[in-house]
């Protein structure tokens, strides 16, 4: 009981099938109370049905979810101590923006009084007082966002579910609501499981990243962790971008091996916790296009140092992204362009390529 | 240079006063002259006839009059006898009746064929319009074949003890509704089922997700959807219902006078335009007032709708 009672959602084993697809297959999780929990992955990989589940608004076929300890079959969906904000926010178009948050309260039959305060404390909080009496149809996008957030705070769950909801907002709206709803979260202290394609969104938001592909859950982890060690090629592409590399083991040591690549032989340091398949003959290596470091010419030979060719440069201001072509591959990097005037590398140019032993990972597939 | 291709209509064009006449004309004149011989000129005639009497022979004539509609309200030679206003009553109370019953059975009807897989959507529909395909007087008649003490229908009600054996279902009220039903739902249910088929789910689920349960998930987040397409429907049952009278004649008996004989009888035998026409008149004025009223209260719980 003492675990259990750390926990805010547990899924067990959850399968889900739509005819012949499994949408969800033995699914398991654990979402600590107050935790920023995120989904993440591409559409179709099963995160809105994992999300609909857990609210109630769809059965699993096999597998157990628990609220709080308590087995959600013995909850129907109107009574769970959850709320969701749907993507598409699902505002009822026929009610005013206050009575669409009071709605929640009515239907369980709190006192008038206590919606009233209720209602107008929540507004105050996503900042919509002056919308109180407008329909959802006279609402802008953010603004039917702020409404639908509100619709399901004021009700107090243990837990709230956001699918995607700041999916249909413009790039600058949504990054400044990001921070408000994480700043909401904080405050409120409420359970957050939100689901998302945008791994920039995720890593911005959450405490703890899912990441999902077809179905499965394929890493579990703190966001930073998430980001520095990808276990596969999936994430480390799905989570930002990172190089590729077939290595060959051409010497192993208990902390690291020296390895042969397409590029050249390189030296690795496995880290705390390397995965299994570091005892394998061969394997994969990822870099992070930002841990590769560009030097002058003269540097390359040296350990883990690549002579290349710049192929490509894309200037994005703040930093520039690089296309290396290194042999018979190319390699991508990227620098912040902290220098001065021009950063010093031209298309064409030969340069050397440093890739740290400690920023090199070893995949499992 | 804008107008280098002289009589072609473009975006953007610069047109004359003239021009814009010409083309006023040419696009909405048609339908103003067919609205104007079709329904204003009638309307602007029954208007002014119901202000006429009736000549001997049942001439239209001089003087200008109110005795039309003092007569309806029932104040006639032999002191007040309120036989009008009942027939309107009547008459109400029958397009009332058919709208009421035809929501009844027209509400799941909507909502079981937009459930149907798409493929059995049409067919169902089909056969909700084939009533309307068919002749009135045909239909009304068939009723009263199908409604004969001999046949099925009678002999099951008499089994239940809902009917004395031997006896005929009509002539009877429930013969009447019966009638009416099978005549207006195709009118109820097009409308309503079209509302149906848009209504959005998530609607639904974020209603049961604020701890809605079954039924007032229905009332709070799927009817007001489906609002529009049901007054739509209501007022195309009610209207036409409150104005029949073949149905209550052939199923209930003939022994009821109903707005539209009223109507028919002054036309027709009496040979009494200038009352017909006041009957008319008020009928309309009343029917509006009743949907407007209706309209504005249907509204309020699924926004915008007349």
């Amino acid at each position: 009981m003492q675990t259990t009672n750390s926990y805010a959602i547990e899924v067990e084993n959850l399968v889900r099938r739509f005819g012949d697809v499994e949408a969800l297959s033995n699914v398991s999780l654990r979402i600590r109370k107050g935790e920023f929990f995120s989904l993440l992955g591409p559409s179709g990989c099963g995160k809105t049905t994992l999300l609909r589940i857990i609210g109630g608004l769809d059965i699993p076929d096999e597998g157990v979810v628990r609220i709080g300890g308590v087995d959600a079959r013995e909850i129907a969906a109107h009574r769970r101590p959850v709320n969701t904000v749907f993507q598409s926010y699902a505002l009822f178009p026929h009610l005013s923006v206050r009575d669409n948050i009071a709605f929640g309260l009515r239907m369980k039959k709190v006192a008038k009084p206590e919606i009233e305060r209720r209602v107008r404390k929540v507004m105050e909080l996503v900042e919509i007082v002056p919308l109180a009496d407008r329909k959802p149809a006279q609402l802008s996008g953010g603004q039917k966002q702020r409404v639908a957030l509100a619709r399901a705070v004021v009700n107090e769950p243990q837990v709230l579910l956001l699918d995607e909801p700041l999916g249909a907002l413009d790039l600058k709206l949504r990054k400044q609501l990001q921070v408000e709803l994480l700043n909401l979260q904080r405050r409120l202290g409420i359970t957050f499981v939100y689901v998302t394609h945008d791994q920039e969104e995720a890593l911005v938001m959450s405490d703890r990243i899912a990441v999902m592909r077809a179905g499965k859950i394929e890493q579990m982890d703190e966001a930073e962790a998430l980001y520095e060690h990808p276990r596969t090629r999936y994430v480390s592409q799905f989570l930002g971008s990172c190089n590729i590399l077939d290595a060959t083991v051409k010497q192993r040591g208990t902390a690291g091996a020296l390895v042969d690549t397409p590029v050249g032989g390189l030296r690795v340091e496995y880290g705390s916790n390397p995965p299994e398949a570091v005892w394998n003959d061969s394997f994969t290596l990822a870099i992070r296009p930002e841990k590769v470091t560009l030097c002058a010419p003269g540097e390359s030979g040296g350990e883990n140092r690549l002579k290349v060719i710049v192929e490509q440069l894309l200037y994005v201001g703040s930093e520039t992204h690089y296309i290396l072509r290194a042999g018979p591959q190319t390699l991508s990097a990227q620098a912040m362009n902290v220098k001065v005037g021009s950063q010093g590398f031209d298309i064409g140019q030969e340069a050397a390529a440093f890739l740290p032993a400690a920023g090199l990972l070893v995949l499992d597939d | 240079m804008v107008n280098e291709r002289k009589g072609e209509v473009q975006f953007g064009e610069q047109l004359t006063y003239r021009g814009h006449c010409v083309r006023s004309a040419l696009t909405s004149g048609p339908g103003i002259l067919w609205v104007s011989i079709f329904l204003l000129v009638p309307l602007v005639s029954i208007a002014v006839i119901s202000f006429l009497s009736r000549g001997t022979y049942g001439e239209i004539q001089r003087p200008f009059t109110v005795e039309n509609f003092v007569r309806f309200m029932g104040f006639g030679f032999f002191g007040y006898d309120p036989l009008y206003p009942q027939i309107v009553l009547r008459s109400l109370v029958l397009g009332a009746g058919t709208a009421i019953l035809c929501v009844i059975g027209g509400l799941p009807l909507a909502f079981f064929i937009a459930a149907m897989p798409a493929r059995y959507k049409n067919l169902a529909l089909t056969l909700v319009l084939i009533p309307f395909w068919t002749n009135l007087l045909i239909r009304t008649y068939a009723w009263q074949i199908l409604l004969a003490p001999e046949n099925p229908l009678a002999r099951l009600l008499a089994w239940l003890h809902l009917a004395a054996p031997g006896e005929p279902l009509y002539p009877s009220a429930f013969a009447i509704y019966i009638g009416m039903i099978c005549d207006y739902l195709p009118f109820l249910v097009m409308p309503l089922y079209a509302s149906v088929e848009k209504i959005d789910w998530s609607i639904a689920e974020a209603a049961m997700d604020l701890g809605a349960d079954g039924w007032r998930v229905f009332w709070h987040a799927v009817l007001p959807q489906v609002v529009p397409g049901l007054v739509a429907g209501v007022i195309l049952v009610f209207i036409p219902a409150m104005g029949q009278f073949v149905i209550p004649d052939l199923l209930g008996g003939a022994k009821t006078v109903m707005l539209g004989n009223a109507i028919q009888q002054q036309f027709g035998p009496s040979r009494d335009w200038p009352f017909g026409s006041a009957i008319t008149l008020l009928a309309m004025a009343l029917v509006m007032i009743g949907l407007y009223l209706y309209a504005r209260s249907a509204g309020e719980k699924g926004g915008d709708i007349l």
